[in-house]
């Protein structure tokens, strides 16, 4: 493999699992950091592209919105302020239940969120999908590689953003109030902490993250359509936080690589080492395979790649003199 | 201070408290004793405001608060702690502590963003009188540590540091003396009387007499739901019925 086509290839490897990387800072704001079980982060992540799609996409005939040709930026815009809205209303509605029911019913929206995708064809078409959707800095040269190599910093700069801005967050009193309802409920409603309106501010910021993952894939893919949004997606996203580092947003853009990298490359292997005709049934190996790493993951380093910091907020540390001050440990 | 008005809550067919009146004054350390199933949690989370009474009011401070959510009262400077430590277990004890003020700052998550500087200054302000408190209760040397990794007894402590960070107007103590040893069953009982000098009112569920006759003016005992008696704990403790209602089958047996 030539240079150009290896860097080709890495570019196109690094945004895809950039998309993944962000919608795992959005599930790490609510499984990670509040404990909140959200089975239906591939709903999310439509509605963001949906949003993208139709605010920055042509004129299609026979649909009811569209033809705007926005800028990608608000479409970006449009689509982290839809799939909040989507949470605000998901939120509301089922954030009171315990959390296998928050699971099963935000498992049952995201299947919802995909059937209205396929049949409300005015707005989505249907599984025809919507196409020729505008990548920023297209113009700018003839060559896919460059392209791609401009979508690649905007992937870059947008991680750099969430993370910054979830750091900034999380890191703080409300961070702590979340780890502490995640830790046990009833005694932060007993320290007068209004759980409910934590839940749901961090399902929303979290959803809105998603809703900027898929704004990513859209643009990216210039072509989206109801198999896009399946539920393997959850779960892809779920196992990418579980083995970079549950609760921790540096462990989840990692994990979104190393699943991605580990993904396709299995993909890879199996196309390289198994004769062709029974490479289709070689395709649900892959599936084992992520599994396994995932049961091995969960008996060896149960707390991911990167564990949490135990210490939430920057300034709760004993101050110096104090017995017991202690300089950083393991863990800390 | 708190005044509890023929207060009665049914689960299911069982009536777990039934037509409890009692007043509890400020300033004073309140004993709540009776056999297992006498209802005495039930009476907490009724307080406390985790569930309901099916009947009944209670008030506090001057406020009905019947009904009202845990987090509300808590507001009001109204604490609980659990028979069972619930401590948030993954979070240092520092920390378990400083989650507790309400309204700070930095829990509005946006100031994290634009008044990050003063979210800091009160963040200090909060840990500086965590120390405090985790020092009167002995556990500052555990400060950075996870609650998890902590004792029973130290997490008894943690629990009543977490509500004295409120500066709460009265604590609803369940079990303060559960499963400790004596040398640290003395140092709460020594804590809980120096809380109480400060000006503290204590409600306190106990099993153990001797806790209960030291610390406390007077004692409510409960038995099947009923308040069957008040008075003082030297009243109490000469008490016919009490006796009866503690070690009621083994007397009856014995005659």
């Amino acid at each position: 493999m030539d240079f150009l086509s290896l860097l080709s290839f890495l570019t196109f490897f690094l945004i895809v699992a950039s998309v993944y990387s962000v919608a795992c800072l959005g599930l790490n704001m609510q499984w990670g950091f509040t404990g909140l079980f959200n089975v239906g982060v591939v709903g999310f992540f439509a509605i963001g592209a949906y949003a993208s799609a139709i605010l920055t996409g042509p004129d299609y005939p026979d649909t009811l919105l569209g033809g705007f040709g926005l800028p990608v930026i608000v479409g970006f815009a449009g689509a982290v302020i839809a799939a909040g809205l989507a949470g605000l209303l998901v939120g509301f509605v089922t954030l009171r239940l315990r959390e296998d029911f928050l699971a099963i019913s935000t498992f049952g929206i995201a299947i919802s969120i995909q059937l209205v995708a396929l049949n409300f064809s005015r707005l989505t078409r249907g599984p025809d999908g919507l196409y020729s959707l505008p990548k920023p800095f297209s113009g700018v040269s003839t060559s896919v590689l460059v392209d791609n190599l401009f979508y690649l910093a905007i992937c870059a700069v947008s991680i750099g953003v969430v993370y910054w801005g979830l750091e900034r967050m999380v890191r703080s009193p409300w961070g702590r109030v979340l780890r502490a309802i995640r830790e046990d409920e009833t005694a932060a409603l007993a320290l007068g902490k209004n759980v409910f309106r934590y839940r749901l501010q961090a399902f929303v910021v979290g959803c809105a993250v998603m809703g900027l993952s898929g704004a990513l894939y859209a643009n990216f893919v210039g072509f989206i359509s109801p198999q896009d949004f399946i539920p393997i997606f959850t779960f892809q996203v779920f196992i990418m936080l579980i083995v970079g580092g549950s609760g921790n947003n540096l462990g989840a853009i990692l994990g979104g690589v190393v699943v991605w990298a580990l993904w396709s490359g299995s993909g890879a292997l199996i196309a390289g080492i198994l004769p062709p005709t029974i490479q289709t049934q070689a395709a649900s190996v892959r599936i084992v395979l992520i599994g396994l790493g995932l049961v091995l993951m969960l008996l060896y380093r149960p707390a991911g790649i990167l564990r949490e910091k135990r210490i939430v907020s920057q300034e709760a540390r004993l101050p110096d003199g104090v017995a017991g001050g202690r300089a950083a440990g393991p863990g800390d | 201070m708190l005044k509890v008005v023929d207060l009665a809550k049914d689960f299911g067919g069982l009536r777990a408290v039934d037509g409890v009146s009692f007043e509890v004054r400020e300033g004073t350390i309140t004993g709540l004793i009776g056999p297992n199933g006498a209802g005495k949690t039930t009476m907490f989370n009724i307080v406390a405001g985790h569930f309901p009474p099916t009947a009944g009011r209670v008030q506090f401070d001057g406020h009905d608060i019947t009904g009202m959510p845990s987090y509300k009262s808590f507001a009001r400077g109204l604490v609980r702690t659990f028979q069972i430590p619930r401590p948030f277990a993954e979070m240092t004890v520092l920390e378990n502590l400083m989650t507790v003020p309400q309204d700070q700052l930095g829990e509005r998550f946006w100031n994290n963003w634009f008044r990050l500087g003063a979210v800091r200054a009160e963040e200090r302000e909060h840990r500086d009188r965590a120390v405090d408190i985790l020092t009167f209760l002995n556990l500052v040397h555990l400060g950075e540590e996870a609650a998890k990794n902590i004792s029973g007894g130290q997490l008894k402590l943690l629990e009543l540091g977490r509500a004295l960070m409120s500066d709460p107007k009265m604590i609803l103590l369940d079990e303060p003396g559960a499963g400790i040893n004596p040398t640290l069953l003395g140092e709460i009982v020594e804590k809980i009387a120096e809380l109480g000098r400060r000006g503290i009112t204590f409600v306190i569920i106990e099993h153990n007499m001797d806790l209960v006759m030291t610390l406390c003016e007077r004692v409510l005992v409960m038995a099947e739901g009923k308040l069957l008696m008040e008075g003082s704990a030297e009243e109490v403790r000469n008490d016919e019925r009490v006796l009866e209602a503690f070690l009621g089958g083994v007397a009856q047996e014995a005659d």
